[in-house]
């Protein structure tokens, strides 16, 4: 009757899916230093080379004659470590004014709470500009951004977790028995907010990834990498003649969020069976 | 007699395949007659309630009708359409339900609610509705009909919200009423008078109707016949007075049984040295305040004072709200007071903080009400059980061999050690529990509604095993509860509260003989089915 | 309710002067002078500029001074002055804001019908083919990025169909007056708000989706079905209305990315809006300016959070009496 989560994950069709295409992106961020060893930014063939006619271009050239495949495949790197990297930041801001907030409860969670809230109702992508372009466009200032605009919701997470956890009868009953604060947060409360926390992580590598790409299109992102957001962006003036240019690097930043979000999806079946797909 | 309104049978309910058995209802058999009331006993899982939505035509989509027939004015139910389910229900059958907190809608008036019964048959005008539902709202005894029929479901009582799901269930004049534990969320008081009020109206409009508990004292109450039911079979039916005087099976005697009996047992209260006390124990629960809006006080604790003797029980009775599981949490320490002391001996608990209070919290234990949420369902029970003496400097090797032998004691299996919650029924893990709360040798075990969750077989299993391991342990216990049954059975001192103060106090046999406080005599009087226990 | 809406503006105020602090250290945060930094790098050049926006916010001053100084400018609604756009910055946001106002309100609008239509639809037929092709098609447009999608819309229905206008607000030198303009407006306004809808209505559709398939499982709506209620009276009215209060608190917290959606859509199709502001501020560097449209899309959000926990309040009876 009772399944593993890895088998309830893998008859997931949609998280299948997101986990093969994952798995391509992150090959062709490993491959392209091997395939495409030269710089994206190098010029190979004349410019607008339409998709589909040149074997050396597969996916053409843009306006200044780079290749796009190249482009596509030096970008996936960019966007995996942007997402991945600022996620983990986002988590390790979140998750301890979460845990904080809610173990403690009273002043010190109204305190966080407050704070938290503040950050929830600036507007976050204009915030991720404003600070991009304070600090001036680079991988880290990105990251950095994306992190500080993305955290809110891993504390509410947290907090709403850990608040419910904190009352259950077992964590009384581990207080009662004389077991430390810590030992009670590592052993009773924190492996029973993992779950969630790893389902929410899986969506929020994606909305990284969907910010870095928007920051990158309006010209913010980091000047000597080549990244997905900034392809369509430099796409933009000649959309009329070149659609290609435009096209192909949108299409693999939706196909990677898609992915990324099939995989959340798989992940909560998996490890949230009760909390979800009850109207089946 | 009557011809039957409803008559039900051969009734066959399917479960879903990989369900732990193939059929919730195999084969029952019963009639509904006018102006009769038919209660549907049985532990949880026996099928009662799925019996009452075959009723309604309102199974969960996973459970269907595989045989049998529901015969109503000579037609079969469970042969009609889906217009043909809705134009019986409310109109022929209607129904009330278990919770009344959430059986209503939140976001509409409780006239409106009402008058919707009548717009679902398309009857009356808008207008007439409306007073009926007044009308109605006057009939079930509501205050103030016609501004209750105003207010939003929030706004009403638990035993305000049953009355008006009873005066909906009624608005079409129905032959069969279906109430599906309908007084199992109340307290025993507002039960008394829900009881009360199904019985009075069922005679007054002569309605049959079907009642599903699974506590023998309302049955006692309120029943004309029953019918006892166990995994889905019928055990025993027959005339109230029969079943519950001379049952047959030996299923039914057993439940009989283990219901608790409202005569205390002979006890002599220990006088020994004091185990705990406790004085002016007080806490006031400040809730919403913010930076603008006013704060909701809730008086949990008044000047609480008690003292528990070596080898004594006491209990603390009381209805929901009245501060009794607060008290258990204040002397645990699981909450601070805002005044007043508790002793253990000559420490004093209250004044202890930090590492201090972490050693000192061996001596006193607590066993949890609920038995699914008071273990970690990543732990195994071994782990969950060893825990406690390890944080306390116990050797790993003796702290585990302390565990395998208090699964014995508590009566588990001792491989249940490397097993996971999950896979133990109510009563095993509510004795995993017990175990967790010796494995640190205390002197004091509170227990706040330690059984209520269980059903009553169970609870009179589990109620033994702590009177014996009290004896055996010489402990003694702060036993917290609702029930005044089980008060009576386990008690050797039983302390009434009300609104966070203990109105009463005294020796179990002196508390049911000649209960003193006006509030006491209440809560006595409203127990269900006292005149049966007490004949 | 009075009381209630004081509150709130109250708190709203707290917040925004929060934000308005968050600014102050933002310039700070940025390198080189912070009078060269608001200036701007045109103004640079401008040394009498300069100095005087030393001296107005005294950055000769110790730190808590000179925050004093820069909220009493804001407070007195004084943003500074863009030296790139040869105008104060506040005049340059109240010109730009109705537009954007039309262009969020309507895409918010647009979203929240359809999202919340197809929403209770799917959750409807859950498990049937119309839900899946629902919620494929939520969960696509929740993964499309919102600039690329826009981009596609022009090439397609633009370049290649000819159908609708691909940038501005208006014909420029179209002359139209009344509802002529109005309908020229409404043929510009298509495209932007439709794109900048897409990703809202996917989030509006799979929260509707599941809080109604959470209210269908709760105990009043087994109580309205005791009653004899048509199964479509029982959908609509105990399960949606009961699962749209969750839309509503999640429609007050979209808020904020709407706005910032607004950017890349006004960037995108040339709509004279203050996210087209915000990208022009930022290819100047015109950082005065960056932080003026900032605080004024804060407080546009705290507004709007502010109208949705009004009618949230509105549509529940509880939260009277919590308060």
């Amino acid at each position: 009757m009772r399944r593993g989560p890895l088998a309830a994950f893998l008859r997931h069709p949609g998280a299948v899916f997101g986990l093969l295409v994952l798995v391509l992106v992150v090959a062709a961020a490993l491959l392209a230093p091997v395939l495409y060893p030269t710089s994206p930014w190098r010029m190979v063939q004349r410019p607008f080379v339409p998709p589909f006619t040149l074997d050396r271009v597969p996916l053409g050239t843009d306006a200044l004659g780079r290749d796009i495949a190249a482009g596509l495949m030096h970008g996936a790197g960019v966007s995996l470590l942007v997402g991945l990297v600022s996620t983990l930041a986002a988590l390790l801001i979140g998750v301890p004014i979460g845990a904080l907030a809610g173990y403690f409860g009273g002043r010190i969670d109204d305190l966080l709470m407050r704070f938290t809230e503040l950050f929830q109702t600036i507007p976050s992508f204009a915030l991720a500009i404003v600070l991009v372009a304070i600090l001036q466009p680079a991988l880290s200032s990105l990251i950095l951004a994306i992190a500080l605009v993305s955290w809110p919701p891993v504390t509410r997470l947290v907090r709403g977790e850990v608040l419910s956890l904190r009352s259950r009868e077992y964590v009384q009953a581990a207080v009662v028995t004389g077991q430390t604060t810590f030992t009670i947060l590592r052993r009773e409360i924190l492996p029973n907010t993992l779950s969630p926390i790893v389902v929410l992580a899986s969506l929020m590598v994606a909305t990284a990834i969907l910010l870095e790409s928007s920051l990158s299109f309006l010209g913010l992102g980091d000047p000597n990498r080549m990244s997905w957001g900034f392809m369509v962006g430099a796409g933009r003036t000649v959309i009329r003649q070149a659609w290609w240019i435009t096209a192909f690097p949108g299409l693999v930043i939706l196909v990677t969020v898609l992915a990324l979000n099939l995989i959340g999806e798989g992940l909560n079946d998996a490890l949230n069976p009760r909390l979800s797909r009850e109207g089946r | 007699m009557s011809a039957p309104v409803v008559s039900v049978r051969g009734l066959r309910l399917a479960l879903p395949p990989g369900a732990d058995r193939p059929l919730a209802v195999d084969g029952v058999s019963f009639d509904l007659t006018a102006g009769e009331i038919l209660c549907l006993v049985g532990e949880s899982g026996s099928g009662k309630s799925m019996c009452a939505h075959a009723l309604m035509g309102l199974l969960p989509r996973a459970v269907k009708p595989s045989g049998g027939e529901i015969r109503m004015e000579g037609t079969d139910l469970l042969a009609q359409d889906e217009a043909g389910w809705r134009d019986t229900r409310g109109r022929r059958i209607a129904m009330i339900f278990q919770e009344p907190m959430t059986a209503l809608n939140p976001l509409m008036r409780i006239g409106d609610q009402m008058a919707e019964m009548f717009e679902a048959h398309g009857l009356l005008t808008p207008a007439e509705r409306r007073a009926r539902a007044v009308a109605l709202a006057g009939e079930v005894g509501l205050p103030e009909p016609e501004r209750i029929v105003r207010a939003y479901p929030h706004q009403l009582s638990g035993g305000q919200r049953q009355r008006a799901m009873i005066a909906m269930a009624l608005a079409l004049e129905p032959a069969v009423l279906v109430a599906d534990e309908p007084t199992t969320a109340l307290d025993v008081t507002t039960q008394a008078q829900i009881l009360a009020l199904v019985r009075d109206l069922q005679r007054r409009r002569n309605m049959a109707v079907l009642f599903i508990t699974h506590d023998f004292g309302v049955v006692a109450e309120i029943a004309d016949r029953v019918l006892v039911l166990r995994h889905g079979r019928v055990v025993e039916a027959g005339p109230a007075a029969a079943v519950l005087g001379r049952p047959q099976e030996s299923y039914t005697r057993t439940l009989l049984a283990a219901v608790p009996s409202m005569d205390p047992p002979v006890r002599t209260p220990p006088a020994g040295p004091k185990a705990v006390e406790v004085a002016g124990l007080t806490k006031t629960y400040v809730t919403g305040g913010g930076w603008w809006r006013p704060a909701r006080r809730v008086e949990a604790a008044r000047g609480v004072a008690f003292a528990l003797h070596k080898g004594e029980t006491l209990g603390l009775v009381g209805e929901s709200g009245s501060g009794k599981s607060s008290i258990a949490k204040l002397v645990m320490r699981l909450v601070e007071p805002d005044a007043g002391t508790v002793r253990l001996g000559d420490t004093d608990l209250t004044r202890l903080s930090g590492e201090p209070l972490r050693r000192a919290r061996r001596r006193i234990q607590m066993v949890f009400q609920d038995p699914f949420a008071s273990l970690n369902p990543r732990r195994t029970v071994g782990r969950i059980i060893a825990d406690g003496p390890r944080a306390h400097g116990v050797p790993e090797a003796e702290a585990r061999e302390r565990a395998r032998r208090l699964l014995g004691l508590v009566g588990l299996d001792p491989s249940a050690f490397d097993r996971y919650p999950h896979e133990f029924s109510g009563g095993q893990r509510q004795r995993v529990g017990i175990a967790r709360a010796l494995a640190l040798e205390p002197e004091i075990l509170v227990a706040d509604e330690a059984v209520s969750a269980l059903d009553v077989s169970v609870q009179a299993q589990v109620l033994a095993l702590l009177e014996d391991l009290k004896a055996r342990l010489g402990l003694s216990m702060l036993f917290i509860t609702h029930d005044l049954r089980v008060a009576a059975q386990i008690c050797d001192r039983i302390a009434v509260m009300r609104r966070g103060e203990i109105v009463e106090l005294k020796t179990a046999s002196a508390l049911f003989a000649h209960p003193e406080h006006p509030y006491t005599r209440a809560l006595l009087d409203a127990v269900p089915g006292r005149t049966r226990s007490a004949a | 309710m009075a009381l209630f809406l004081a509150r709130r503006l109250g708190k709203g105020i707290l917040v925004l002067l929060a934000i308005v602090v968050l600014n102050f250290f933002l310039i700070r945060l940025a390198p080189g002078d912070p009078a060269l930094v608001m200036a701007g790098e045109a103004g640079a050049g401008d040394e009498l500029y300069v100095a005087q926006l030393r001296e107005k916010f005294g950055l000769d001053q110790p730190l808590p001074l000179q925050l004093g100084l820069y909220l009493r400018s804001i407070l007195s609604l004084d943003l500074g002055y863009s030296v790139r756009q040869q105008m104060p910055v506040g005049r340059l946001i109240l010109d730009r804001l109705p537009a954007t106002l039309l262009l969020t309100g309507t895409a918010f609008l647009i979203s929240l019908t359809l999202g919340v239509a197809l929403g209770a639809l799917a959750a409807r037929r859950a498990g049937r083919l119309a839900d899946t092709a629902i919620t494929a098609l939520a969960l696509l447009f929740y993964a499309t990025p919102l600039f690329w999608v826009s981009l596609m819309a022009i090439i397609v229905f633009s370049v290649r169909l000819d159908w609708l206008p691909a940038f501005g607000f208006e014909t420029v030198g179209g002359g139209y007056t009344g509802l002529a303009r109005a309908a020229d407006i409404a043929r510009h306004l298509v495209l932007p708000s439709l794109t900048l809808g897409l990703f809202f209505m996917a989030v509006y559709v799979r929260m509707t989706r599941a809080s109604m398939l959470e209210v269908a499982g709760l105990d009043f709506v087994k109580t309205a079905r005791a009653k004899g209620l048509r199964e479509g009276t029982v959908q609509r009215r105990h399960v949606l209305r009961n699962a749209l209060l969750p839309v509503v608190t999640l429609a007050g917290l979209q808020a904020g990315t709407l706005v910032g959606g607004a950017i890349l859509t006004e960037t995108v199709f040339a709509w004279p809006g203050i996210g087209r502001l915000m990208y022009e501020a930022l290819l100047q560097r015109d950082y005065n300016l960056l932080l003026g449209v900032f605080v004024v899309s804060s407080a546009m959000v705290l507004l709007f959070n502010l109208v949705t926990d009004v009618i949230y309040r509105v549509v529940d009876p509880r939260i009277e009496a919590a308060s």
